[in-house]
């Protein structure tokens, strides 16, 4: 089959918020660049964002990035590597700023400037007291990002295929990157996209378990290209609960709400998180406010008749708060749980939300991976940024609001690294090697030809059921043991999954099938390291893991400070460790110490 | 005790791989209990039949993916109750634009005209160190106009759009236009005036409101165009 090629400096996957960043920042240096997408930019779900943006510009309580530093160390449970978090929290103004030019329409003080809220696990001085970090447009602070980039990049005449999915990844005989292949999905054609760099920013892959808070395209197309590649992924048995979806659909309740003032009742109305987080309370890192609802629950303290969730309550603010500062909330929970918020409490899980791993970045969004005894060698002509990058600076738990900023600092970064690369003429168009498109063209021709298969939903609900049930919030030393037999017996299914639909034409069973190859590498990751590593450590929870003055909350630095790498080929795991050193001499290490809010 | 329900669709299909014309579909479907919305109604069916084809990202009504007519109506089947709707289900594409493939429309037309109001906030000042500012009385402004999603339920509802789709705005993007009006941060309200200072670009709106009805984020796209329509009376006195 003859396959079409396209040519240009940069290829950029994904227009979500940190594709998009980066994208600003080639178009605007007038780098010849496509940014492939699987939906219309403003569809991709950094949509969804609700509570906000962690920046400490101090517009409401003071603040600055010593603390912010601080408490995202902290909240990774010290896996977080201490560079590029000191880079992060360090550019948050800046790029926060940033946006507000672009018009991302914030919320406003009374004075004018951008508008604060607290948010779990952010504190002053170093875990004291809640600190107002979240910059907020609302409670759709995602929507507001997202549209305001989108439109800068309109004005910037930024190249976009939309409706086009990137396959599969293509290295040459040295490993480095060369471009990608796509389909567009109007026509079913596959194409090469070659060019001089690429960048991968294609969002998390919470669609591995079977509730989540993402959207049906977070799939992890990333993650699962860059593995099939040869690419380690990191840190992937780190999975965040965020403590409020609503119970039953998944959809999400933002954290702003706690934010607010929302409180988290059990049945018998207590607000129980003033047991497990004296300081912090309701917020408490999301780990642990998971944790706690889940241990309410399993000793029967949870509510309705089957009593299998807890209670969100802000009946206490007043009406005008709720509307003003969370309408799209009282929206979402009249629409899918049946309740006013005004009137009545929201029920709510813990359920799946963001993947803290990915795919290995240093803070310049350069993909790096171990070669001849060094952990982090980039690989030439390939960056990552945003939720399907592991840079890494959340380490084994996310703080809520610290994704959006990853996102804005770590997409501009990677543009950055790449126009200067650009410039310096380091990155230059190397060959393709012959038959570039056949491991793609060769996946399309085994869907045409497929019988007597299973089909894409029941084996993608397998995997979801496994993955939820072995791999969840506490985890257990068998039933993860048993989970590695059966993920790696469902993606021994995935290889034979047939599809009836036979058109090119807008063939949702087609990319569906597509998408369950990478969902399926992402959960292999997911299981096999968590299996191994036998520690407890921020999201990662296990049973077997002691608390002890040794190994505080479980966490075993003696073995375990270090980041997990976990190669598809072969199944193999590798360990690097952990950059406990910050980037530059204007802060001192944090201290590695038991985690308590 | 079973929660089971079995619904029925009518469905307009077309395949352009396959079909020599577009024709409607009769198939039903056996619902779970969780299955409360639409969008669930449709993935169920897409497991019992894998050829139909929808967009669908978020299922919260935040993205705008899944847009399409329902019974008649113009809205989103993630935020469209099952509860509450007349069987047999009748779905169409949203009308007026043409259709690749089910329920898949090609936008093409509608976002030509979202970006030709010029989409993005302009002002030529040097940028400040810090934030702008605005004070929350200038930013309630634009509630009511950012949170479009641009999912086009409204301009494939507006008959002018339908007769006019390369000459007249639209409601969504002249909401979209008035929201940057509105915002005391843009510097190009003559500019943005000029651009709209047409027989068709704006003033084919005859205010038939048939996009407020049909906005699944509740914005009305109508008074914002009464809107831009005051300020250009006003700069022509
Ligand atoms: C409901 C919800 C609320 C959240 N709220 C907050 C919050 O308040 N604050 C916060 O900091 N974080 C929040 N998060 C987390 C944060 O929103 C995400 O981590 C972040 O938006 C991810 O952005 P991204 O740019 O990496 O990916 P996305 O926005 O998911 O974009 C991915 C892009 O990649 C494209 N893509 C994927 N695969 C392919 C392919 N194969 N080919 C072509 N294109 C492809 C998609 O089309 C899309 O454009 C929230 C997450 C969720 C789910
Ligand atoms: S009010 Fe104007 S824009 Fe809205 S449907 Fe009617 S003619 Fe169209
Ligand atoms: S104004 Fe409403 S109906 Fe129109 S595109 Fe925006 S959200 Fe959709
Ligand atoms: S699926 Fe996103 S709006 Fe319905």
């Amino acid at each position: 089959m003859k396959v079409a090629k396209r040519t240009f400096d940069a290829v950029i996957v994904g227009a979500g918020g940190a594709g998009l960043r980066a994208a600003l920042q080639l178009s605007e240096a007038g780098l010849k660049t496509a940014v492939l997408t699987k939906v219309f930019p403003t569809r991709s779900h950094t949509v969804a964002a609700q509570g906000g943006v962690a920046a400490s510009l101090g517009n409401s309580t003071e603040d600055n990035w010593h603390w912010h530093m601080y408490d995202t160390v902290k909240g990774s449970d010290w896996l977080g590597d201490q560079d590029a978090i000191e880079f992060m929290v360090k550019k948050a103004n800046e790029v926060v700023v940033e946006l507000e030019h672009y018009g991302m329409p914030f919320d406003r003080t009374d004075n004018g400037k951008i508008y604060q809220r607290p948010f779990g696990g952010h504190s002053q001085n170093y875990g004291q007291t809640p600190v107002s970090r979240s910059c907020a447009a609302a409670d759709r602070t995602g929507h507001a990002m997202l549209h305001a980039l989108y439109q800068r990049n309109v004005r910037a005449n930024t190249q976009f295929f939309v409706e086009w999915m990137a396959m599969d990844l293509i290295r040459n005989a040295d490993g480095d990157v060369l471009g990608v292949t796509a389909m567009e999905m109007e026509t079913g054609e596959v194409s090469i996209f070659h060019a001089k760099a690429t960048i991968f920013a294609t969002g998390g892959s919470g669609r591995i378990y079977y509730s989540s808070t993402n959207a049906f395209i977070n799939t992890g197309d990333g993650v699962g290209m860059a593995a099939r590649a040869g690419i380690p992924l990191e840190d992937m048995e780190f999975w965040q609960f965020h403590p409020t979806g609503v119970a039953g659909a998944g959809v999400l309740i933002t954290e702003g709400v706690r934010g607010e003032g929302g409180i988290l009742r059990n049945a018998s109305g207590e607000r129980f998180m003033e047991r497990y987080a004296p300081n912090l309370k309701d917020l408490a890192s999301r780990d642990v406010v998971s944790r706690s609802m889940v241990t309410e629950i399993n000793e029967g303290r949870g509510c309705g008749t089957d009593k299998d969730h807890v209670l969100l309550d802000i009946t206490h603010l007043s009406p005008e708060t709720i509307n003003k500062r969370l309408p799209g909330i009282r929206e979402i929970s009249i629409q899918f749980a049946g309740v006013d918020p005004i009137k009545a409490p929201i029920p709510v899980v813990p359920t799946c939300h963001y993947q803290m791993g990915g795919i290995p970045t240093n803070y310049k969004g350069q993909v790096v991976v171990p070669k001849d005894g060094n952990p982090n060698v980039p690989v030439a002509g390939f960056y990552a940024a945003g939720e399907c990058a592991c840079a890494s600076v959340h380490g084994a738990n996310r703080l809520g609001t610290n994704s959006l900023l990853d996102l804005l600092v770590f997409g501009k970064a990677a543009g950055e690294t790449v126009v200067s690369d650009f410039q310096s003429g380091q990155l230059t168009l190397k060959p393709l090697p012959e038959n570039a498109a056949d491991v793609s063209l060769a996946r399309i021709a085994r869907l045409e030809s497929q019988t007597n298969g299973e089909e894409v939903h029941e084996v993608r609900l397998a995997m979801q059921r496994t993955m939820q049930k072995h791999a969840g919030v506490f985890r257990f030393a068998d039933m993860l043991k048993e989970g590695v037999t059966k993920i790696l017996e469902v993606a021994e299914r995935a290889k034979h999954t047939q599809i009836k639909d036979k058109s090119k034409v807008w063939n949702t069973a087609r990319t569906e099938a597509l998408e369950l190859d990478n969902l399926i590498e992402v959960a292999k990751a997911t299981m096999v390291s968590a299996e191994a590593r036998k520690e407890s450590r921020g999201a990662h929870v296990r049973d077997d893991a002691i608390d002890c003055a040794e190994t505080p909350n479980g966490r075993d630095d003696k073995n375990w400070l270090k980041h997990t790498l976990w190669y598809s080929e072969g199944n193999r795991l590798d360990y690097k460790p952990v950059t406990l050193q910050p980037m530059s001499a204007d802060v001192e290490p944090i201290a590695l110490a038991k985690r308590t809010y | 005790m079973s929660s089971k329900r079995t619904v029925q669709f009518k469905i307009y299909r077309y395949d352009p791989d396959k079909d020599a014309a577009p024709y409607m579909q009769d198939i039903s479907v056996e619902l779970e209990e969780s299955d409360k919305k639409l969008l669930d109604a449709l993935v169920r069916l897409k497991a019992k039949d894998d050829s139909l084809s929808f967009r669908r990202s978020c299922r919260e009504g935040v993205c705008g993916s899944d847009a399409m007519n329902i019974n008649g109506k113009n809205g989103l089947a993630c935020l469209t109750s099952m509860d509450d709707i007349a069987q047999p289900i009748t779905l169409r594409p949203l009308p007026g634009l043409p259709v690749i493939r089910d329920v898949i429309v090609d936008m093409t037309q509608f976002f030509k005209q979202y970006h030709s109001i010029k989409p993005y906030l302009i002002n030529n000042e040097p940028a400040p160190e810090r934030e702008r500012l605005q004070s929350p009385e200038d930013r309630d402004e634009l509630n009511g106009l950012y949170e479009c999603i641009l999912c086009a339920c409204c301009s494939t509802s507006c008959p002018s759009f339908w007769w006019n789709p390369d000459k007249f705005v639209g409601p969504a993007g002249l909401l979209a236009a008035y929201r940057f009006l509105a915002d005391t941060r843009d510097q190009a309200t003559s500019e943005r005036l000029d651009n709209l200072e047409d027989p068709y670009r704006l003033f084919r709106c005859h205010s038939i409101m048939n996009c407020v009805d049909v906005c699944p984020k509740h914005l009305n796209p109508t008074k914002a165009i009464g809107k831009i329509k005051d300020m250009m009376v006003r700069r022509a006195v």
